[in-house]
């Protein structure tokens, strides 16, 4: 059974991961029974399964997926919306007014304009057109207040944590409400200013030390010296 | 070709004192630039050059969107003051040349298929220009897509070999390529020990350049590894500075 690098180790792309009767998993690919690393990230082997959890990528779309978006276009019958991935997605008049749209009676850029943030979840999508979102679900829609952030897209699964410990954590000690879009874009919104302070920062942190262990302890330790003004 | 300059002394020490299978010093950085999507800087010798990635995202124009796979563009450019004598910024015809060989021999390492529709734009942007370009080129492009996160088979090397003063040489430098009998620059992917640039400058005999070719595989393996440490030390530094606290 021969691997060639330990759990959690950095890899690049073209590393040889594996040799032998294994399966290609995230981020991998098999040639003539090798499995090599197609992105950087940290390497995993979990029985016969070989992945790596990249440390940068990009955000491509998947049916079901919460995504942040911003509206850069208003269309006859809808919306489009840049959802920070290579693909921009749509968004159709009837999926937001929850009911059936009729252009004579009603004005598009009334409920979205240019440059408003929308909390949507993404209804289809397979690579040949572009990806379709829907607002008609409780808590998507139009973002009112708070602050924005961008990660890396790879970053989410860390941001959430596993059984969204770390995000829980991060809505517990700073007291804020944060959506977490699958795409690589965050909304924080507490109560002052200074609450969504500390959650920013708290997740630039996560960001910046991804791939390092111990996190959530030094992220909490980080926001409760900031919640005391910096002394301790 | 007129001598002008002795190249290789009676000690076979070039012009700027390496021997004849030596690489030049190499310095790589990765991540450089906050705007793009990946980034990296080589410094090879006398060589300095800046690479940038932006994307996949949409195509525009439109109508040059393909539709089963992503398209790749690259654009290969040296700054006015890269060289001694003032370079017109227009691009000129070794440019565009360049542009597109460089962009063939890493267009097979990228899985392009993975994102129709969409487009991967690759700029190269020589500071410094002392040789070689082309093959730094390659090196630092493919780094810059690495740190994009976009998904590749394999990174991609190039080293160049050739012949001066009638001595087989390990990637020249400007006054080497210029003066020198022959420069053959070679892109090169080790996992499948296939060769995606071949270019060759001058004479050579048909073993001399089966020779050259396979001292400049031999540089390419080098700074294959030279690339690795490079992509892992950018995370690395940030884990050990974690873990001191």
């Amino acid at each position: 059974m021969p691997f060639f690098f330990e759990s959690k180790q950095i890899v690049t792309p073209g590393d040889l991961l594996a040799e032998g009767d294994y399966q290609a998993s995230g981020n991998t690919y098999k040639f003539d029974a090798k499995i090599y690393a197609t992105r950087m990230g940290l390497v995993e082997y979990k029985g016969r399964t070989v992945y790596v959890v990249a440390l940068n990528n990009f955000y491509v779309p998947n049916a079901g997926d919460l995504v942040i978006g911003k509206v850069v276009e208003v269309n006859l019958n809808g919306w489009t919306v840049d959802i920070n991935s290579p693909y921009v997605a749509i968004l159709r008049a009837s999926e937001a007014l929850g009911r059936p749209f009729k252009p004579q009676r009603d004005e598009l850029s009334e409920f979205l304009g240019i440059g408003d943030m929308v909390i949507a979840e993404i209804i289809a999508f397979d690579r040949t057109r572009d990806p379709s979102l829907t607002i008609r679900e409780r808590g998507l829609g139009k973002v009112t207040h708070g602050q924005i952030i961008k990660v890396s897209p790879a970053k989410i699964p860390r941001i959430i944590g596993r059984k969204g410990s770390m995000i829980n954590m991060l809505k517990n000690e700073t007291q804020c409400n944060i959506t977490v879009g699958q795409n690589g874009i965050v909304l924080v919104s507490g109560r002052t200013r200074e609450d969504e302070r500390i959650a920013v920062l708290a997740l630039n942190k996560i960001e910046e030390e991804a791939h390092t262990s111990g996190l959530t302890d030094r992220v909490t330790e980080m926001i409760r010296k900031e919640k005391s003004g910096g002394k301790q | 070709m007129s001598k002008k300059t002795k190249l290789v002394d009676k000690k076979g020490i070039r012009t700027d004192g390496r021997e004849l299978k030596d690489l030049r010093p190499v310095k790589l950085e990765i991540g450089i630039l906050g705007n793009a999507n990946g980034s990296a800087y080589i410094e090879q010798g006398k060589n300095k050059i800046l690479a940038a990635v932006y994307g996949p995202r949409e195509v525009h124009p439109r109508h040059l969107a393909l539709p089963d796979r992503s398209l790749l563009r690259c654009r290969y450019h040296m700054a006015p003051f890269s060289v001694q004598e003032r370079k017109s910024p227009a691009p000129s015809r070794r440019e565009v040349e360049l542009s597109k060989v460089i962009r063939e021999a890493l267009e097979p390492a990228i899985f392009l298929e993975e994102f129709p529709r969409t487009a991967i734009d690759l700029f190269i942007e020589v500071l410094q220009a002392d040789g070689g370009t082309r093959c730094a080129g390659v090196i630092v492009a493919s780094l810059a897509l690495a740190d994009a996160g976009i998904p590749m088979r394999d990174l991609v090397v190039a080293c160049a070999a050739g012949k001066v003063d009638g001595q087989l040489v390990l990637d020249l430098n400007d006054i080497e390529d210029k003066e020198g009998e022959a420069d053959v620059p070679v892109a090169y992917m080790p996992n499948f020990d296939s060769v995606g640039l071949l270019q060759m400058d001058g004479l050579l005999t048909v073993e001399e350049l089966e020779q050259t070719i396979d001292l400049a595989l031999d540089g390419c393996k080098r700074i294959y590894q030279l690339q690795k440490e490079a992509l892992r030390g950018k995370y690395l530094a940030i884990r050990e500075e974690v873990q001191e606290e």
